[in-house]
């Protein structure tokens, strides 16, 4: 676990996460001061930058409705997850999988549009169909984790004269970490780009520069929204990444 | 005493049961339809007690008064099987009560008037079918079984709405209004998956194979394919028309054009390639050496190998692929409306613009059904697949069943392009 004091010049020029991570903060940052080269490349636009929302704002209130449904998600999900591979729950583990299962067939964007008609219009619904949607992955993989670990493990650990909860927090979680963080990883990606979609429902995230630039044919406007959220998204890619590395060496150890 | 016995489960045999009863308890209080003056301004609730009218429809409320019972009986294949019909029968005869009721508030009414499905509609419907889901579940049935239950369910909604018998529903009223735009939709939508899915079957199958038979290949390849996976469609669509416009200014005559069908199918065909590449290398890598060996031994050339042994092998692992691709396109098109490629997605975003809240479900119900559709469609294949690709293991080497994909993290991830 090499901390950035521990990194010589030629590892952060190959550091997927860190050059991402720069390169985000440089067109979050940068994006105002490349106007002249937007003028330059559309000279037909009288607005060649995007200056509505400050990219700032847009690129945080993006990741507080990601972070906010995902964490929402995570809570749920894992709790769900750990519920129905209990004795008490396991009744519903069935039903839940199906569940989990057949509503990642439903593609994100029609959840989200579905969202509008019962809740309405602005950031709830996007929280709210975001949320829904994270849970999937991130239950699935939380009991298959679970399942996975194999029950001679936990017959040595009850052995030990470990509790129910013990077991669970000291052998089961740990063990089944990665299986869930896989989840995770994929719920937030997705999350990533469904909340891009969302501007269309009324939340002011990173879409917004991209759906006003595709209604009013300004390309540079979408190019601006889309070239942000794609280094998001590359980032937070690579975050789990790394921290997929961490966690693997972690419950190895 | 009773609810001391029930939580031991002595009276309460099916808790599942139980949960979804309760929850068409609480949609049954929840209001089942909205009333409108006209399609924009928002409606009047209509509770479930006055949509009942008639002795019909009690009697469309009769499944729901069975389900209630199903927590009590015991678990027997009977009780399972009148759970399943009593769930989808429930869900059903709602979709009958609430064209019933429109068509009742349309009489008194002026022809601008809009009746929309409320939540406790989706509620029961959704405890009904969840109901009859898990009932399925517990009594074993296969994925045939289970798409029979699917099926029929379907077909008596499909039934009700080829009568004509929900036509003063506010959804078939959009739809009423807008047939031929619908129809364009879902044959656009259709082509757009199908004209994503050419390049990527050409270009994916045989890199697919070149992956599994030279690791450099595949090192290279499934970094990029994964990057490309990770960026939002939006995103995606939005860099593509950049260099797609400079083309077309370019090449006057070509009819590139950053707009329309043309980057949809570019990305989708990008967001496609990762699940085919990955599936059909790891379908060929679960075959089984020695079943090579001994295709090798009877004679066969590596052309014939590859056709009458890898191919047919491999197959179930690459339709699951095929499938994650499919669901995957289905929803990609319709952010692919954005950029003007038309679809049914124009129709959901046309809804959400103008704040028409029917047009919403007219575009995104089909999307949901179409990607479900591909789903069910594929897992039959899958299923067929893998009884033959079983068969020739089983005859060739009796120990080594086909290998099913890595399912965890790469199978998720291969869904996470939206």
């Amino acid at each position: 676990m090499t901390g950035m004091a521990g990194m010589s010049p030629r590892d952060w020029l190959t550091d997927r996460l860190m050059l991402g991570m720069v390169a985000l903060v440089a067109l979050v940052l940068g994006m105002p001061s490349l106007k002249p080269l937007f003028a330059a490349l559309y000279p037909g636009l009288d607005r060649p930058l995007y200056e509505a929302d400050s990219f700032v704002r847009l690129t945080l209130d993006h990741m507080a409705l990601v972070g906010g449904s995902s964490l929402a998600a995570i809570l749920i999900g894992t709790g769900a997850g750990i519920a129905v591979t209990r004795p008490w729950g396991r009744e519903f583990r069935g039903l839940l999988e199906t569940v989990a299962t057949m509503g990642q067939t439903f593609p994100p964007v029609a959840v989200l549009a579905l969202a509008v008609p019962v809740i309405g219009f602005g950031p709830e619904p996007a929280l709210i169909a975001l949320t829904l949607y994270a849970l999937l992955p991130v239950v699935e993989n939380t009991v298959a984790g679970l399942e996975g670990v194999a029950p001679a493990v936990l017959d040595a650990a009850r052995g030990l004269g470990m509790g129910p909860a013990e077991v669970l927090f000291r052998v089961e979680l740990p063990l089944a970490a990665p299986v869930i963080l896989a989840g995770v990883r994929t719920a937030v990606i997705i999350n990533v780009g469904t909340a891009a979609i969302a501007s269309t429902v009324g939340a002011k995230t990173l879409g917004l520069p991209i759906i006003v630039g595709l209604n009013g044919s300004n390309q540079a406007y979408v190019i601006q929204g889309a070239l942000i959220v794609a280094a998001l998204a590359v980032v937070i890619d690579a975050g789990f990444d790394r921290l997929a590395g961490w966690l693997t060496r972690w419950s190895n150890a | 005493m009773t609810l001391h016995r029930g939580l031991s489960g002595t009276v309460v045999h099916n808790r599942v049961a139980l949960l979804m009863a309760v929850a068409a308890v609480a949609g049954a209080l929840l209001p089942f339809l909205g009333f409108a003056p006209n399609r924009l301004l928002s409606g009047r609730p209509v509770p479930l007690w006055a949509a009942v009218q008639t002795v019909a429809d009690i009697g469309a409320l009769l499944p729901g008064l069975v389900l209630l019972g199903t927590p009590f009986l015991r678990p027997t294949r009977a009780a399972l099987g009148l759970t399943v019909v009593a769930g989808a029968l429930l869900a059903a005869a709602l979709v009958w009560l609430a064209g019933e009721q429109a068509a009742r508030l349309a009489a008194g009414a002026s022809p601008a008037a809009r009746t929309s499905f409320a939540s406790g509609f989706w509620v029961m419907a959704a405890a009904g079918l969840l109901a009859a889901v898990d009932g399925a579940r517990r009594m074993g049935l296969g994925t045939a079984g289970r798409l029979a239950v699917g099926g029929s369910v379907a077909a008596l909604v499909a039934a009700l709405l080829a009568s004509g018998h929900l036509d003063h529903l506010s959804l078939l009223k959009e739809y009423a209004n807008r047939r031929d735009v619908f129809a364009d939709a879902v044959l656009r939508h259709v082509l757009l998956v199908a004209a994503a899915l050419v390049p990527t079957l050409l270009v994916g199958v045989p890199l697919g194979v070149a992956a599994h038979r030279r690791a450099a290949i595949g090192r290279a390849v499934f970094p990029v394919l994964n990057v490309v996976q990770t960026v939002p469609s939006i995103a995606l669509f939005g860099l593509l028309m950049a260099p797609l416009a400079a083309l077309g200014a370019l090449l006057p005559g070509a009819g590139i054009s950053g707009v329309g069908p043309l980057p949809a199918v570019i990305a989708l065909t990008l967001y496609s390639l990762l699940p085919i590449v990955r599936n059909t290398a790891v379908g060929l890598e679960g075959v089984p050496a020695g079943v090579r060996e001994a295709a090798r031994g009877m004679g066969l050339t590596p052309g014939q190998i590859f056709l009458r042994v890898d191919l047919p092998l491999a197959l179930p692992v690459f339709l699951s692929g095929l499938r994650v691709t499919l669901v995957q396109a289905v929803g990609l098109a319709a952010v692919a409306a954005l950029i003007g490629a038309g679809g049914l997605g124009a129709i959901m975003f046309q809804g959400l613009f103008a704040n028409a809240l029917d047009l919403v479900l007219l575009g995104a119900v089909p999307v949901i059904l179409l990607a479900v559709a591909a789903d069910a469609l594929l897992s039959i294949g899958i299923a067929a697949a893998a009884r033959g690709a079983g068969g020739r293991t089983a005859h060739h080497a009796p120990n080594q069943p086909p290998s099913q994909p890595p399912n965890q993290p790469g199978d998720v991830q291969a869904r996470s392009a939206q």
